[in-house]
């Protein structure tokens, strides 16, 4: 157990907002990827966060990525003759990204990340000054 | 824990602000992990416990023989470790307000900052009279 404990924990959010912010990233950059088979279409990643008890003891947990699954929502059904990659009955697949929603994700998860960068930065500058006493 | 001679309970006082910072970073962190419930510290009751004394600190047990266990609760145990009342509870059952718990950060980080400053003096001072000058 370390003494500055408060580092573990903020610096284990910093990481999973990051995943978070990385899921959003992909999910966006996808959302428009079409496919001519609906088993082969884009899924919308989420991380799934978990109070992590080890990172800081019992009593103050840190969080945790424990996994990322994927959407199970069906995805969009276009009609695209024309489509290079439309399938026999001229149908495209396009991934169901709500892109609304994952503005949503991204705005909260920045946010939660930015609370944490300043909860380190006082801890770093409170840890800073009690090593510097009597100086 | 007894009060210190020459910091008071100030350096009991900054473990008890360092734990509660521990515990609203926790909290924090997990602003968005559902189905979790955000604590706080009793102040009081805590630095109470570590000076070893008062109601919920660690009273000495009765003891009629001697192979009895000490009911001891070490300087480490957080006693006043209570959670938090949701003002306004989330549909995921998570109860951390980012607002309070900053809000609270901030208070127990200004708190941690006054007793470092007293400790500072303290230090200072005795520097002053050990070199005399």
């Amino acid at each position: 157990m370390s003494s500055f404990r408060i580092f573990d924990i903020t610096g284990s959010a910093l990481s999973a907002q990051s995943v978070r912010l990385n899921t959003v990233a992909s999910n966006l950059a996808n959302a428009d990827s079409v496919a001519g088979d609906p088993s082969q279409v884009y899924r919308a990643h989420m991380p799934v966060f978990k109070a992590a008890a080890e990172l800081g003891g019992e009593n103050t947990p840190g969080v945790r990525v424990t996994d990322v699954v994927q959407s199970q929502a069906e995805p969009d059904k276009r009609y695209e003759p024309g489509h290079p990659l439309a399938d026999a009955d001229g149908y495209v697949y396009a991934p169901k990204v709500n892109v609304v929603e994952q503005m949503v994700d991204m705005i909260s998860a920045s946010r939660a990340y930015q609370s944490n960068v300043e909860l380190m930065n006082t801890a770093k500058d409170l840890a800073l000054r009690t090593l510097s006493l009597g100086r | 824990m007894a009060l210190d001679p020459l910091f008071g309970l100030h350096s009991a006082a900054l473990a008890v602000q360092k734990q509660r910072m521990d515990v609203l970073a926790g909290n924090i962190a997990n602003s968005d992990t559902p189905n979790f419930k955000a604590r706080d510290i009793d102040f009081a009751a805590t630095l109470r416990a570590q000076l070893g004394g008062g109601a919920q600190g660690n009273e000495a047990l009765l003891k009629t023989q001697s192979t009895h266990l000490d009911a001891q609760s070490g300087a480490d145990s957080l006693a006043g470790l209570v959670w938090r009342v949701p003002v306004q509870g989330s549909v995921d059952g998570n109860t951390v307000d980012t607002q309070i718990e900053q809000s609270r950060f901030a208070d127990a980080a200004l708190h941690y900052q006054a007793s470092l400053n007293f400790i500072d003096g303290r230090v200072k001072g005795m520097l002053t009279a050990i070199t005399g000058q």
